[in-house]
C-alpha cells in the first residue's frame, strides 16, 4: 500500500498540457460544451464489441487513461446500455452478435445516438462483407448516427467523432 | 416550529450536498490515479441529465420495480433526516433512534433486493443474493458497534448518545476505538465501497450493488444513485456524530450552527480523503473474504463491548 502511494506522488498529474496535444484539448472543450447543451454535461456511452480486433477497444482504452482522461469532459462509459446516451460499436457484425446488438439498441432509452467506430464497423474492413461469420456493417443491422474512420480511430478522431455526433442537428 | 423548520434545512442540505460528496470523492480518486477528473459537479449533472431521459421498463417488469427507487429514495432520505448533521436535537432524531435508522436501511436494501430479481436477469438475482448475504453479516455487526456507545450513555438515541460524549470529560477509551474501527469496516462495505464492491466497476460478475441497478433507466436511475450518495453522506455523518461529535451545535444560534457547518465539512472531507486514498490502494477482496472482513468486524464491536464491561465500567 505504501509503495503505491509512493508511486502515485512520484508520477504526479499526467493527463496532457495543452500545448503537448493541442488538437485533442482544444475538440475536448468544444466536446465539454456541447455535451453542457445536448445532455446537461453528462454523455453516458455504452460500449459493443460486435467482433472487431479490439484494436478499436485500445484506443477507447487509451481516451480514458491518465494522458487523454476524456472523463474531464464529462463522457463516461457504463455498464448497461439502460444507463447510455449513445452507442458506440465497433467491428462488423458478427451474426452471433447480431441479435445481442439490436436488444442493446431497444434497451436504451430516448434520446439515444448511434456511432460506427472504425472501418470494419463502416463497411466490414478486412473482414470483407461477404465473410460466412460476418451479418453485414453496423449500419446494416441499426440506425447510425455518424461514423469514425480510422483503423484504428486514434482518440483524437474518436472525441472528433462523438462531438460531430453531437453537432446533427436533434430528431 | 423553529426546530422544525431546521430539521427540513438539515434534511434538504443532507440530500443536496450528497451528490457534491459523490463528486468530491470521485475527483480525489483521479487525482490520485494521476488524472484530473471530471469534477465535483459531474455527480449532479448526471442526475440532472437522467431526470430528462425517457424511462425504458423491461415487459414483465412489475409494480415492485416501478415503486422501489421511490421506496428507496424516501426511506435513504429519512434516515438521514435521523442522523444530526449541524444541530444536536432535532425533532426526527429525538423521535427515531439508531434501530430505527438501521431498519429504515433495511427497508430500501429489501426493496432493492426485490427489484433486483423482478426483472429475472441473471445478474440481477446475483447481486440481489449477494446483498442479502452481506447484509445479513454487516447489520448486527453495526448494531453491536452502535450498542457499544449506546451502553455508555444509557439510550440508543442519537441525541442522547451525542450528548454523552460531549458532556463526558475527554478520556481514552479502548471500547471506543475498537467500535470506531468496526464501524469503518462496516460503512466501506455498507456504501459498496472497495474493497467490498467497486461502485465504478464495469465487469458485472464482481457487481454486488451496481448490479441491482443495471436494468434501471432515467429518472429511476436518478433516484437509485442519489439514493446511494446519500447513503455515503449518512454514513460519514453518523461516523463524525457517533465518534467524534465536538463541534456539533447544541442551540440553534446562528453562530453556532454556521460554526458547526464548517467543523462538519472539515471533518466530513478528511474521512473522503482517507477514503479515497485507501480506495486508490488497496485492491478488492474476493467474493469469499467478504464474510470474514465482516465477521472481523463484529468480533472487533464484540471485544469493545467486553472491554467497556471490563475496563469502563466502575463497580
Amino acid at each position: 500500500m505504501l509503495r503505491i502511494l509512493h508511486q502515485i506522488m512520484k508520477v504526479g498529474t499526467i493527463t496532457e498540457p495543452l500545448a503537448r496535444n493541442q488538437d485533442f484539448e482544444v475538440l475536448g472543450e468544444q466536446l465539454k460544451s456541447t455535451v453542457k447543451k445536448r445532455f446537461q454535461g453528462s454523455l453516458a456511452i455504452r460500449l459493443v464489441d460486435a467482433g472487431s480486433c479490439n484494436g478499436c477497444e485500445l484506443e477507447i482504452h487509451a481516451a480514458n487513461n491518465a494522458y487523454y482522461d476524456i472523463e474531464r469532459f464529462g463522457v463516461h462509459f457504463t455498464a448497461s446500455p439502460r444507463f447510455a446516451d449513445m452507442l458506440l460499436v465497433t467491428g462488423p457484425v458478427s451474426i452471433n452478435m447480431k441479435t445481442a446488438l439490436e436488444m442493446t439498441y431497444d434497451a436504451m432509452p430516448a434520446p439515444k445516438l448511434v456511432v460506427a467506430m472504425g472501418d470494419c464497423a463502416i463497411n466490414c474492413g478486412i473482414f470483407g462483407q461477404d465473410n460466412y461469420a460476418i451479418a453485414g456493417s453496423v449500419s446494416d443491422i441499426i440506425p447510425v448516427d455518424t461514423i469514425i474512420h480510422g483503423c484504428p480511430p486514434s482518440p483524437t478522431a474518436l472525441i472528433q467523432g462523438i462531438l460531430s455526433t453531437l453537432n446533427q442537428p436533434e430528431g | 416550529m423553529n426546530s422544525l423548520l431546521f430539521q427540513l434545512l438539515q434534511a434538504l442540505l443532507m440530500v443536496l450536498l450528497a451528490p457534491l460528496v459523490a463528486g468530491f470523492l470521485s475527483t480525489i480518486k483521479a487525482h490520485l490515479q494521476n488524472r484530473r477528473g471530471a469534477g465535483i459537479m459531474q455527480p449532479w449533472r448526471d442526475i440532472q441529465k437522467l431526470f430528462a431521459k425517457e424511462v425504458v421498463l423491461a415487459d414483465h417488469a412489475s409494480w415492485i420495480f416501478r415503486f422501489t427507487p421511490y421506496i428507496v429514495f424516501t426511506a435513504t432520505l429519512m434516515a438521514a433526516s435521523v442522523v444530526p448533521a449541524l444541530l444536536v436535537d432535532t425533532p426526527l432524531s429525538l423521535t427515531a433512534d439508531v434501530i430505527a435508522l438501521v431498519a429504515l436501511l433495511a427497508l430500501a436494501r429489501f426493496f432493492l433486493s426485490l427489484a433486483g430479481m423482478d426483472i429475472g436477469t441473471a445478474f440481477g438475482g446475483m447481486g440481489s443474493s449477494r446483498e442479502m448475504t452481506f447484509s445479513a453479516l454487516a447489520e448486527p455487526a453495526m448494531l453491536m458497534s452502535v450498542l457499544v456507545l449506546a451502553i455508555g450513555a444509557h439510550s440508543t438515541n442519537i441525541t442522547t448518545m451525542i450528548t454523552h460524549t460531549l458532556t463526558t470529560p475527554l478520556l481514552i477509551q479502548p471500547s471506543i476505538a475498537f467500535a470506531l474501527v468496526a464501524m469503518l469496516m462496516i460503512a466501506v462495505a455498507e456504501t459498496g465501497r472497495i474493497p467490498i464492491d467497486n461502485p465504478t466497476t464495469h465487469l458485472e460478475l464482481t457487481m454486488i450493488h451496481e448490479a441491482m441497478l443495471l436494468e434501471y433507466s432515467g429518472r429511476h436511475l436518478a433516484l437509485m444513485e442519489w439514493a446511494s450518495m446519500v447513503k455515503l453522506l449518512l454514513f460519514t455523518t453518523l461516523i463524525i456524530d457517533l465518534f467524534m461529535p465536538w463541534g456539533i451545535a447544541s442551540e440553534a444560534s446562528l453562530i453556532g450552527i454556521v460554526l458547526a457547518l464548517a467543523i462538519w465539512l472539515f471533518k466530513l472531507m478528511g474521512l473522503l480523503i482517507i477514503l479515497a486514498v485507501f480506495e486508490t490502494s488497496l485492491a478488492k477482496l474476493r467474493l469469499f473474504e467478504v464474510p470474514q472482513y465482516l465477521g472481523t468486524a463484529f468480533v472487533l464491536s464484540f471485544l469493545g463491548l467486553i472491554i467497556h464491561y471490563m475496563l469502563e465500567v466502575s463497580v
